[in-house]
């Protein structure tokens, strides 16, 4: 089957990852009182988006190795 | 208790829809026949069968309730993974799924058709397909019931929308579509709640500051000061933990016979590894599922104990209380869930959840439309028609399956007996069926008649042991005594439920296994030799993997696996 699932797999948690890191970074500090004070939001966002990229990349270079 | 989402909470929600909708929409154009349909061609590579193979597992019962069992059992719910289901998963890859994917059958079902009978066939055939249904239905339930409760949605809507959202994405993509969107709800779980954990578990003082909390917690029920951290310490008496087990009744009992017969035998899961592109990739399947499985623990029962210790140590409680005023455990990820994570992440935690139930309802049917329309309509109902008119068929009983589902969620919504009643007849239904599937796979003078007669004898021995044995505490009915009661006998003594369901499954399963036995004695073989072949072990050649690399080869990855096990039991015995 020519679908390779790392694509929507990789696709969706760079928007989660990248909205959360966004969102992190410009919107209200205060609601991070309930999280210990860490600004959870823009911590898991970018590591959430390193691993959409991660899977990003893996699912475009076996297309390449492919074609 | 109220959960109050934000705008970037449903973003991540209907984004979420999106794309499980869009992977069935992609999916559609592969769907040309009816082996693409239900057994996705046999066609996908290890990793995706192996992690659709935990997920479909991981829907309500298992995100809900081993949060919940964590809160009130402690670190002895992990059993269940430790000792159930990861040594089961190992069994399943090297010794069964040779004769499940080598024999090509395309259900569990048909492979007992293969190796026994049509009446083993169609019985097994036939209690599954009911089963599946209603599991459903009780997923969509509880989902349902969750939203109106925390989120106050409409009871109705949320039927509704989870129904229509697994339908169309299953009708398109059939199988494949169930499989994919399995994979990216596990991650899903992952990434939303480690976070989660990593907040709870700072906040109370990482492990020792829990392990800490947790001793009045055990010693408020009267019970030693270290039964909630301590696995294996605790098991040497029934009365010494709050599971109400011994380590003999809790290895063989959930061990050997419930977590082997879930894991080995039912459909649901093994369909997953069934849809795998080779032999090998089968094999892998379940192993590659094992390495997170067996860590899984750290994502659904330490929240649990996290939420109990909190729970005790905060003047008020931190659990809502339930109806009888004990905390409420199994509100327990949505108490964690509201307190600790913030709109945004929210959003991701909170889908995480409604893509567990999902999945859970999308395993169940995408088992149900194979089973009915390769087991049940092609067999009895329709034989000999076309390939493409079974593809129609499968479509149909997918739309069909939803559709009771719903009916069962309402049901289950009026009748909560109903529901308890039906769970309690499937356990007896399915206690017994590990022992046939080890006798037909393993001994080859096991015959279809000594099949059929154990699988009903061992029925049928679960449920004279239920209605004899009761725990402390119960009323003689739904929860057992009731033969006793009858028979104006004092019934067995249990100290609790889960002790009394594990006795229970060793005796169905102890029943089906003698009685087979005994029966295929006093019966003629009804299968030749050569129609055994690939269906029975001494009779299939063995299969090498040794020109693979070593990761690549089944048995260096399940004594990986159980060495890891072995040394996490040891851990934290």
């Amino acid at each position: 089957m020519n679908f390779d699932l790392r694509l929507p797999i990789g696709l969706m948690f760079s928007f989660y990852g990248a909205l959360l890191t966004i969102y992190g970074l410009v919107g209200d500090k205060a609601q991070y009182e309930r999280s210990l004070g860490i600004n959870i939001n823009l911590v898991w966002g970018i590591v959430m988006l390193a691993f959409g990229v991660f899977m990003l990349t893996l699912a475009l270079k076996s297309k390449n190795k492919g074609s | 208790m109220h959960i109050q989402l934000g705008p970037i909470d449903y973003l991540i929600l209907i984004v979420y829809f999106l794309f499980v909708l869009g992977i069935g929409w992609m999916l559609k154009r592969y769907m040309k026949g009816s082996a693409d349909f239900f057994l996705s061609g046999r066609s996908i590579p290890a990793w995706v069968t192996g992690l659709a193979f935990i997920s479909a597992n991981l829907g309500a019962q298992e995100v809900i309730g081993m949060a919940a069992s964590g809160a009130k059992y402690g670190i002895m719910t992990s059993h269940f993974y430790w000792v159930g289901a990861i040594p089961a998963m190992v069994f399943l890859a090297i010794f069964m799924m040779p004769f499940y994917y080598g024999s090509k059958a395309r259900s569990v079902p048909e492979y007992l058709k293969m190796r026994f009978d049509e009446k083993t066939r169609g019985l097994n055939a036939i209690s599954f397909a009911v089963m599946t249904v209603f599991s459903s239905g009780i997923s969509m339930y509880a989902l349902a019931r969750l939203l109106e409760l925390i989120l106050g949605w409409n009871f109705h809507l949320s039927i509704i929308v989870s129904a229509v959202v697994v339908l169309v994405y299953i009708f398109l993509g059939g199988l494949t579509s169930a499989i994919y969107n399995e994979v990216l709800q596990f991650f899903m779980i992952v990434l939303g709640f480690t976070p989660l954990v990593f907040l709870a578990l700072k906040d109370i003082g990482g492990w020792s500051g829990l392990k800490e909390k947790l001793i009045p917690v055990a010693t408020g029920q009267n019970f030693a000061p270290g039964t909630w951290t301590q696995s294996w310490s605790h098991m040497g008496h029934v009365g010494d933990n709050p599971m109400g087990v011994e380590w003999f009744g809790m290895v063989m009992g959930l061990g050997f016979v419930l977590s082997f017969g879930y894991w080995c035998t039912d459909f649901l899961v093994v369909q997953r590894a069934m849809a795998a592109k080779n032999m090998n990739a089968a094999r892998r399947t379940p192993l590659i599922a094992a390495f997170p499985k067996m860590l899984f623990p750290a994502l659904v029962i330490l929240p649990g104990m996290i939420a109990i210790a909190m729970h005790y140590s905060t003047p008020g409680g931190f659990l809502p209380a339930g109806k009888d005023g004990t905390p409420d455990y199994n509100m327990t990820i949505p108490t964690l869930l509201a307190h600790y994570l913030p709109t945004g992440l929210l959003g991701i935690g909170f889908t995480a959840l409604m893509a567990s139930f999902m999945s859970g309802m999308a395993g169940n049917v995408t088992a149900f439309n194979t089973v009915w329309t390769y087991d049940i309509y092609q067999s009895y109902l329709a034989p000999n028609k076309s390939d493409h008119h079974y593809l129609w068929m499968g479509r149909f009983a997918t739309v069909a399956g939803i559709i009771i589902s719903i009916g069962c969620a309402y049901l289950a919504s009026r009748f909560n007996n109903i529901m308890d009643m039906l769970q309690l007849v499937f356990g007896f239904v399915n206690a017994p069926l590990f022992a046939t599937f080890l006798l037909g796979m393993f001994w080859r003078r096991a015959t279809g008649h000594g099949a059929f007669f154990g699988l009903l004898g061992g029925t049928l021995g679960a449920a004279v042991f239920h209605g004899m044995a009761l725990a402390k505490g119960n009323v003689p009915g739904i929860k057992g005594g009731w033969l006793a009661e009858r028979l104006h006998l004092s019934p067995i003594p249990y100290h609790n439920d889960m002790g009394q369901n594990f006795y229970m499954a060793l005796v169905a399963w102890t029943t089906c296994f003698v009685l087979t036995i005994v029966i295929s004695l006093a019966t003629k073989q009804n299968k030749t030799d050569g129609e055994l072949k690939g269906l029975v072990y001494s009779l299939t050649p063995k299969i090498s993997s040794a020109d693979e690399p070593w990761y690549k080869q089944p048995a260096t990855l399940g004594i990986i696996v159980l060495a890891i096990t072995v040394l996490l039991n040891i851990i934290f015995w």
